[in-house]
């Protein structure tokens, strides 16, 4: 029951009245749809009917994919794991934003009160060579997996937590490598990147570990390999627009792409000795 | 890890390093032109600015960095051409909607229209003063430069007989003589024609934005983001290179134009 924007339900549930503070909409979706790698993609036009807007972006697909699957339509296909923003799997270009148009927000994250009543929402999968659409809005990004295979691991044993005082670099260091760190590898940088360069990606995957004493064996083989993968995968060039970092969930900084251009450089031409012994 | 990695300039950094440097040894140039053009703005009749293009164009170190430049703006532009193209086939199929300018500036995005806006200009501009001076049919004129006064007489080419023979410089009897080459003139001929004026402020308008974001670019790719200095690098880029500069090359046409 609906009284003005405020819907009264009973839940069997718990066995009582909750009284639903959200006001609700309807949405106009243009949804992407591919059958398979193989096919030919195309827009398809879909209603989103009485969406509440404390759902999450990914509720309301769930909320199309349940209207769709009652018709016996097939539902919409999209990535999504954790859904709390941590594991980088959700994805989605959302009105020409990957992740929606908040900052620092992961698809998950994004709620529908970022939208208004009777918008028309364009949702595309993210676009990259590198990244074939697998079915709709999921893509395979294997492509960072083998990247990381390349060279984003460290062969020493690590041991368990060291004391505080123990750690052989300052904090401030320490705390640039752990935001490097924080990249959860959704690609959304490759998806905001007019050329699809994976640049913050492996910037931040190289930098986590050039920052940490830890990092320092395979250092400067590491630039190298991974840049070497991230070229055999067919990303693009970076061209430092800086819309990666604009777009990026977790907020990788573009200063990271500077330092892997300078650990890059330095094992070209200062470090071949480190490298290829 | 592979122990054997990939030559430099085969990575996709190591071409963007022969951008960054390429483009940074224009950006250099650039400052030089300045301020030896400043002298078009001299009211003695070309003579600071013929003997300077004369010393440009046949003093042997600077003739070897002036092919140093016609190399770096080939390699710069071919590059940048081989890169676009990768680039495009890195994203085969596009957006439905691109989010524009919420997360990068425009200039960032089509530093490749800019640079085929300069590359017409640099061809017409060649054209226009380079070609003309090495090949062409530029008038000359001499000076005669009395070193105790500072009187100049000057006699053009329309009263000179018609054979050029050649760069003369002597001092007799207290009195220099120069016979040289009139740039200046083919300078304040040339921009008599609206449309080259047009075209070379439009293409000033385009360098401009093409520096403003490729100056701190070209940086970042060389790896440089001191924290104390990148300030400094983005201020030089914007104001020296984006502002600065393309008026002051923009003000030259329009100034020999309005002058008649």
């Amino acid at each position: 029951m609906s009284v003005g924007t405020y819907t009264f339900r009973y839940s069997t549930l718990h066995t009582q009245f909750i009284i639903d503070m959200s006001k609700h909409m309807n949405l106009t979706l243009k949804v992407w749809r591919q059958k398979n790698q193989n096919s030919e993609g195309k827009f398809v036009t879909i209603q989103a009917n009485n969406i509440a807007d404390d759902m999450s972006f990914l509720e309301m697909l769930d909320v199309v994919n349940e209207d769709l699957t009652r018709k016996g339509e097939d539902p919409i296909y999209f990535d999504h794991d954790c859904r709390e923003g941590i594991c980088g799997m959700c994805s989605l270009v959302i009105n020409g934003r990957p992740h929606g148009p908040n900052e620092r927000t992961t698809t998950c994250q994004l709620h529908m009160r970022s939208f208004h009543d009777g918008q028309t929402i364009v949702i595309e999968p993210w676009r990259a060579a590198a990244f074939p659409v697998l079915k709709d809005l999921a893509v395979d990004r294997s492509a960072f997996d083998r990247i990381q295979q390349a060279g984003g691991y460290i062969n020493v044993n690590t041991g368990g937590v060291p004391d505080a005082n123990a750690i052989p670099i300052p904090k401030r260091i320490a705390d640039e490598a752990f935001e490097s760190a924080t990249c959860i590898g959704c690609g959304a940088c490759v998806a905001a990147c007019k050329n699809a360069s994976a640049m913050l990606f492996v910037s931040a995957k190289v930098s986590q570990f050039a920052l940490l004493p830890q990092g320092q064996t395979e250092r400067y083989e590491r630039a190298q390999a991974m840049v070497d993968q991230m070229d055999k995968e067919g990303f693009g060039n970076c061209t430092n627009t800086g819309a990666c970092e604009a777009e990026c969930p977790v907020g990788i900084k573009l200063t990271n792409i500077a330092r892997l251009n300078r650990e890059y450089f330095t094992a070209k031409i200062f470090r071949q000795e480190d490298v290829h012994a | 890890m592979s122990s054997k990695s990939k030559p430099l300039f085969s990575s996709s950094l190591g071409k963007k390093l022969i951008m960054s440097l390429t483009g940074l040894f224009l950006c250099t140039f650039l400052v030089v032109h300045l301020i030896g053009n400043l002298q078009l703005f001299k009211n003695d009749e070309g003579y600071a600015f013929n003997n300077y293009a004369h010393f440009m164009t046949h003093f042997t170190p600077i003739k070897v960095v002036s092919y140093l430049l016609y190399a770096s703006i080939i390699l710069h532009a071919v590059y940048a051409l081989i890169l676009t193209l990768k680039n495009k086939a890195a994203r085969p199929i596009g957006y439905h909607q691109s989010a524009g300018n919420a997360n990068s500036k425009w200039n960032s995005r089509n530093m490749g229209i800019l640079g085929t806006i300069i590359l017409v200009f640099l061809a017409t501009h060649m054209q226009n003063f380079w070609y003309q001076y090495k090949f062409g049919t530029t008038p000359y004129i001499e000076y005669h430069t009395d070193l105790e006064t500072g009187n100049r007489q000057t006699i053009s080419s329309d009263d000179l007989p018609a054979n050029y023979d050649g760069y003369k410089s002597f001092v007799k009897n207290g009195v220099e003589t120069v016979k040289t080459k009139d740039l200046y003139k083919q300078v304040a001929f040339t921009f008599q024609n609206p449309f080259i004026v047009l075209l070379y402020v439009v293409a000033m308008g385009a360098l401009a934005f093409h520096l403003i974001h490729g100056f701190q670019s070209a940086f970042q790719t060389l790896g440089f983001d001191h924290r104390r200095y990148i300030g400094l690098v983005k201020t030089i880029g914007i104001w020296v290179f984006g502002v600065i500069i393309p008026i002051a090359f923009a003000i030259m046409p329009l100034y020999f134009f309005f002058k008649g």
